[in-house]
């Protein structure tokens, strides 16, 4: 039923609190695109029919909801169940009836399925007890894994669209705007740019016709937070772009989404759909006067394409490649009228923050960056998944104490900032704050969020060939120092990595980065050279190996590592041998194995097993005594 | 009318023009290489960066593409400021390692004292530099025949599906404005061929010469209310006429037409 007034919305909120109130007890089963992948739909039927089979719904006042990502993937599907909060993962279809059996009728654990603490090896019954989600403080994200992606009224009952209405009903544009001001909440696509700055320039732009946009591109590899939100809270992000329309005066908006994000762009759907059907969304909102409508633009799934320029153009159906504008969109943006373009993060927030007021969001982070901010933390740590966090929290915190610490408890190296574009900061950097300058001031870059650890095994020249490579397919091609600055940045680093490196590469390495940051017609292009100076600040030592002793420091470069046994522990235990992919490791057994230079390929995957350590990397064409003298380092 | 000073000079020019035009019109030379008067302009060469600066910035300088920017009264530009000649020796340097045969990128590169790429030679030489005036004249004129294909590295123009395009009109436009003769085309008397389409032509009904295709008094005729017997006849006999009826208005001549004007 359409909802007309501010009346009937109050009166709709406490019918869906009361709906949820009078469901005892509920068994979630998290369908995000992680827990799908591993499974978890099949798990949610299976939950389904089985309350139905059996009449729980009337004998025990059981239900059963789907949800969206918890940001703990690598343990899915996950199931919850509540009131108690407890938490079972990897769950497979054939526990279902034990889950229902012993857990939810006898309230009796299942230790096979609770979480285990890789750092205390402890079980943990409580979702909300996992270190993993202990120390988050989640606003953005604060409904994910807790409503049903597919439900309004669920979403109601957990406090969607109070934010708009009370933007609506007990606010002018100016005090939506001076509210987010008063927050503190800066662009989490990338740039940090302030949020009110924006929505005031646009605001102010002559024109009738307005947009605003959702910026759901998310090239980043390895990043997945937008399309978390996009998927397990789409009404969060609608919510937050209503309310933008409304303070900047704009009555059209699009969602710009991946098309590899199919999940996200059917709940963003559904909940479009759903929003219109209850007056939340198209004409006179909520009976307040105000229009406001959205449309979903798949894009083709270009990293460039969440380049704003590249964004606007592709919308309109034109190819997605950036123009140089030194006129801002909030002048000339989409059809080259005022747009507002922000992040699927900060429209997230956006809600949270009207209803909760700016200064409750500013009680969070530093002095130039408030709130909180979600991340991505993956690579080599215990626990990898989706986090939001304070800003201001350190690195340290994030990866020892949510991350669990590095794999298989090997050293710490370097963690990586910002996406592509960002850094890679050091060991001695761990207790910085998080924040869009500390970050910046140290050579990497808050970009969207994603932070990949790494441990001693990795090395620091290959990381940035990584990225270079990366950047260099998506570089849209238009401008010359990109286009070409790339490719020939790429085959420098191709050439460090194959122990082709020269004197003066670096040299050669620094001008083109500086030739780019200033000569690139779009931010790609600009940013692309910071991986490669972040390393180059904190690891020169290793470019330094790479080119004078044509060795790899971490052992990672084939062509110029070569593998060897040596004598002490080796006790012939035969692990080396089973993992060699080319049969290169011979021995007899409980004696010392060998390798054949001849057939070993320096993967290393022996040196990752050999529980006695005895096996040693050494540069392939140096002496024996650099690689000691490196492994000293 | 803005006021800007560029290399010290005082300079006016008028609003919503680019700097490129007003250093131009100040007699300042700069480098340019995707920049076309017949087009928009687009900012992908980079070679037109200059710095500018405002004295309220404290020394802080931007780099931006002329060819883009908006003048801007109380701007200081400097067009030959050291990190804005390195900046072009690198993108001249880069442009001569993808096209290392092709004369202009020589005597650009060689003009900024680069005369051997200190990066990796292009193993397939190349004489498209990517300036995109090729596409963007097509597209001007309404015909997008080509355009751009691919990101990044492997970027080129190309018809779609890089067979002969069905929109094009053989009008060469496009190898006409090519600044490096890359787009080859050929023509003789009665027939013209260009990315491998073949044209058949149209012979002017005065002097009989082949000179436009058929395809593009076609594409031509009826737009803003020309009639396509306008196009059939070829520029030279037009001006032939032209250059007869103004003598004829000026009333010079012994023609019938003139004389019976003048009664
Ligand atoms: C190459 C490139 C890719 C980008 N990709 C994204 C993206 O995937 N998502 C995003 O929100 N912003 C992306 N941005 C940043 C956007 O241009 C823009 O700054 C942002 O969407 C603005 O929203 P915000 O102020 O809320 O951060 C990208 C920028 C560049 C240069
Ligand atoms: S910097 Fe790169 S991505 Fe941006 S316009 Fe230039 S070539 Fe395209
Ligand atoms: S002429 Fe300005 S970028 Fe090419």
């Amino acid at each position: 039923m359409r909802i007309e007034s501010h009346q009937q919305f109050d009166a709709a909120v406490e019918a869906a609190r009361a709906a949820k109130l009078s469901k005892g007890r509920e068994v979630w089963v998290c369908c995000g695109t992680g827990c799908l992948a591993n499974g978890s739909r099949a798990v949610a039927k299976a939950f389904d029919e089985r309350i139905e089979a059996e009449g729980l719904q009337a004998s025990l006042g059981l239900y059963h909801k789907t949800t969206g990502c918890h940001g703990f993937c690598e343990r899915g599907p996950l199931v919850v169940i509540q009131p108690e909060g407890l938490l079972y993962t990897k769950v497979k279809v054939t526990d279902v009836p034990e889950i229902l059996e012993k857990t939810v009728r006898n309230g009796e654990a299942i230790p096979r399925l609770q979480y285990k603490d890789p750092v205390t090896k402890q079980a943990v019954a409580k979702y909300e007890d996992i270190p993993f989600y202990k120390h988050q403080i989640r606003v953005s994200m604060r409904n994910i894994g807790r409503v049903d992606p597919e439900d309004l009224d669920d979403a109601l009952a957990h406090g969607a669209y109070s934010g708009l209405a009370k933007a609506l009903f007990a606010m002018t544009p100016d005090q939506v705007i001076a509210e987010i001001e008063a927050s503190g909440l800066r662009g989490r696509g990338g740039a940090g740019f302030a949020t009110a700055r924006k929505w005031k320039a646009c605001r102010k732009a002559k024109g009738e016709r307005k947009f605003v946009l959702c910026n759901g591109d998310e090239g980043d590899p390895g990043a997945f937070k937008d399309r978390s939100i996009m998927e397990g809270d789409p009404h969060s992000v609608i919510e937050g772009m209503i309310i933008g329309a409304y303070a900047i005066g704009a009555h059209e908006g699009y969602l710009y989404v991946r098309d590899e994000y199919p999940l996200a762009v059917v709940n963003l759907g559904k909940a479009i759909e759903a929003a219109r059907l209850r007056g939340l969304l198209g004409a006179n909102i909520l009976g307040s006067g105000f229009d406001f409508d959205l449309r979903i633009s798949r894009g083709g799934g270009a990293f460039v394409c969440g380049e704003s320029s590249a964004l606007m153009r592709s919308i309109e159906g034109r190819t997605g490649e950036p123009r140089a504008k030194y006129v801002h969109a909030s002048d000339k943006g989409l059809f080259d009228l005022p747009t507002n373009l922000n992040n699927v993060e900060t429209w997230s927030d956006v809600g949270a923050i009207i209803a909760n007021g700016g200064a409750w969001f500013a009680g969070w982070g530093t002095p130039k960056s408030k709130g909180t901010k979600a991340f991505s933390l993956v690579g080599k740590v215990k626990n990898t998944g989706l986090i939001e966090l304070p800003m201001g929290t350190t690195l340290r915190h994030i990866i020892e104490d949510i991350g669990g610490g590095i794999l298989k408890d090997r050293p710490f190296k370097a963690v990586q900032t910002g996406g592509p574009s960002g850094g890679c900061l050091p060991a001695d950097q761990l207790d910085l704050p998080v924040d869009y300058e500390v970050l910046s001031e140290n050579g990497s870059m808050m970009g969207s969020g994603g932070m990949i650890v790494m441990d001693d095994r990795t090395c620091m020249v290959d990381v940035a060939r990584y990225f270079l490579k990366f950047l260099c397919e998506e570089s849209c091609g238009k401008c010359v120092p990109c286009r070409e600055g790339l490719k020939q940045m790429l085959h420098i680093f191709e050439d460090l990595c194959a122990g082709r490196g020269r004197p003066g590469d670096i040299e050669r390495i620094e001008r083109l980065c500086h030739a780019m940051q200033l000569g690139s017609l779009c931010e790609l292009g600009k940013s692309a050279p910071n991986p490669v100076l972040s390393t180059l600040r904190y690891f020169r030592h290793e470019y330094e190996a790479h080119i004078q002793d044509r060795a790899c420091p971490a052992g990672m470069c084939r062509d110029l590592t070569a593998y060897e046994i040596v004598e002490e522990p080796c006790t012939g235990c035969h692990q080396c041998t089973r993992v060699c992919p080319t049969d290169a490791i011979s021995g007899k057994p409980k004696q010392k194995h060998v390798i054949d230079p001849a057939k070993c390929i320096s993967c290393g995957s022996c040196f990752d097993v050999c529980p006695e350590d005895c096996i040693r990397f050494f540069p392939k064409n140096g002496s024996k005594e650099a690689a000691n003298a490196h492994a000293d380092h | 009318m803005p006021t800007l000073t560029i290399d010290g000079k005082t300079v006016h020019a008028p609003h919503g023009t680019f700097l490129l035009a007003a250093c131009r019109a100040a007699g300042i030379e700069i480098p340019t290489l995707c920049e076309h008067p017949a087009v928009e302009p687009y900012g992908g060469c980079r070679l037109c960066v200059v710095d500018v600066t405002r004295p309220e910035w404290n020394g802080w300088n931007k780099m931006v593409v002329a060819c883009l920017f908006p003048v801007e009264d109380g701007i200081i530009v400097d067009t030959r400021s050291e990190r804005v000649l390195e900046t072009r020796r690198v993108v001249l340097d880069l442009l001569l390692a993808r096209c290392p045969e092709t004369p202009l990128i020589q005597a650009l590169a060689g003009s900024y004292g680069v005369t051997k790429t200190s990066f990796v030679l292009n193993p397939e030489p190349t004489d498209c530099i990517l300036c995109g005036l090729c596409t963007r004249i097509c597209d001007r004129m309404g015909i997008s025949a080509i355009s751009s294909v691919d990101r990044g590295a492997g970027r080129e123009i190309a018809p779609p599906f890089k067979e002969p395009p069905p929109d094009c009109v053989g009008c060469l436009a496009c190898a006409e404005i090519c600044p490096t003769n890359h787009i080859r085309y050929e023509a003789s008397d009665g027939r013209r061929r260009i990315w491998g389409k073949d044209f058949e032509m149209l012979r002017c009904p005065r002097c009989g010469r082949a000179h436009i295709t058929v395809a593009q008094a076609d594409f031509f005729a009826g737009k803003n209310g020309v009639p396509r017997s306008y196009f059939e006849t070829c520029d030279a006999c037009k001006r032939k006429e032209l250059a007869a009826t103004a003598t004829k208005l000026a009333g010079g001549a012994s023609t019938p037409a003139v004389e019976q004007g003048t009664r």
